[in-house]
């Protein structure tokens, strides 16, 4: 990325019209003579690029399984060990839910850190309140995928 | 006001803060779900005992909340992501808040009988 300069917005626009209803308000990140020079990675281009990919596999996933669930076969009344034991014989399915666990997970875990960011101020809360979202998504990922793969129909 | 929350209003910081609301509960919703799934691994009626808590009308109405946040925020989301990647995106993307919200009611309601019949029938027998 370039270090040039931009000027801010708002001195090239004045006054209300339809195509600006609101105030123009500056691009926050805006680069301007004290920005370094370079930012060290562009992680957040690949979380925000993230984002709007898993979003997309996410539709087909989530609302497939809500469909399987809730809405076929008599929705949640079929529901039980058994039936989780004939679902869990098929790689397929197997294959779908891990998938499905991985990037729900990373996708809500990676929206969660950005609210964080833009409501917790100080930096020690910052700290600690990712910290509990990382063990949280941390642990959900490994006990789903633990319970996927050591899943025992004959547990019994 | 803390950084990063200022809008320019209207229904697109309607949309947005709906938006933001239906994911950080999808995600608590993942936890819990993640965990109840786990007791396949204890034992079957541990698992049973648990499902049963998703069959009770009052948690059955809960699910169909779920449905209510996961549609809206999937539509949304496709919104979304027009508006950053299809050319014509910004500029049609009210039109296309309407449509999400059109498509959700239709949705929600081929929904209502599905998702509710088993409190349906268990209040109203079958
Ligand atoms: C109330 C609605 C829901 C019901 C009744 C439900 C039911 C189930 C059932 C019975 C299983 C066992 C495996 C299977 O049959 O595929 C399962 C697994 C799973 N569900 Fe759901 N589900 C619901 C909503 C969701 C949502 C909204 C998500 C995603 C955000 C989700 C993500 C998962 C994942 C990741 C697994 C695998 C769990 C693991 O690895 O241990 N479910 N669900
Ligand atoms: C069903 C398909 C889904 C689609 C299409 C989708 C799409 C998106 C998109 C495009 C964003 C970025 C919004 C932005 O940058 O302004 C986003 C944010 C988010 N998503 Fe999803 N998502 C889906 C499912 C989920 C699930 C299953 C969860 C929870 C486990 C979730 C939780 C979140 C959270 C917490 C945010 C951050 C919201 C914010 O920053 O305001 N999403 N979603």
């Amino acid at each position: 990325m370039s270090a040039e300069t931009t000027t801010p917005a708002s001195d090239s626009v004045t006054g209300y019209d339809v195509d600006h209803p609101a105030p123009v308000i500056e691009p926050p990140r805006a680069r301007t003579r004290k920005t370094p020079r370079s930012t060290r990675t562009n992680f957040e281009m690949y979380g925000w690029l993230f984002m709007r990919l898993s979003g997309v596999l996410l539709v087909v996933l989530v609302l497939g399984h809500l469909l399987i669930q809730l809405v076929l076969d008599g929705g949640v009344t079929k529901i039980g060990f058994a039936f989780v034991a004939g679902r869990w014989a098929s790689p397929f399915w197997q294959t779908w839910d891990l998938i499905m666990l991985w990037l729900a997970t990373l996708h809500g875990a990676n929206g969660l850190r950005t609210i964080i960011n833009d409501y917790a101020e100080r930096d020690n809360t910052r700290l600690w309140l990712k910290a509990l979202l990382y063990t949280a998504a941390g642990f959900t990922i490994v006990l789903g995928t633990l319970v996927i793969f050591t899943f025992d129909p004959n547990i019994r | 006001m803390p950084a990063g929350t200022l809008y320019r209003g209207r229904e697109g910081m309607w949309s947005w803060v709906a938006h933001r609301v239906t994911g950080v509960l999808i995600f608590f919703f993942l936890f819990v779900h993640v965990l109840d799934t786990s007791l396949v691994r204890v034992s079957p009626e541990a698992y049973d005992k648990v499902v049963a808590t998703y069959k009770n009308p009052v948690v059955n109405l809960m699910e169909y909340g779920l449905v209510a946040a996961i549609l809206f925020h999937a539509l949304n989301g496709l919104r979304v992501i027009a508006v950053d990647f299809w050319s014509k995106g910004p500029k049609y993307q009210r039109q296309m808040l309407w449509a999400v919200v059109g498509i959700w009611v239709v949705l929600m309601a081929g929904a209502f009988y599905p998702v509710l019949q088993h409190t349906l029938r268990e209040l109203f027998g079958s």
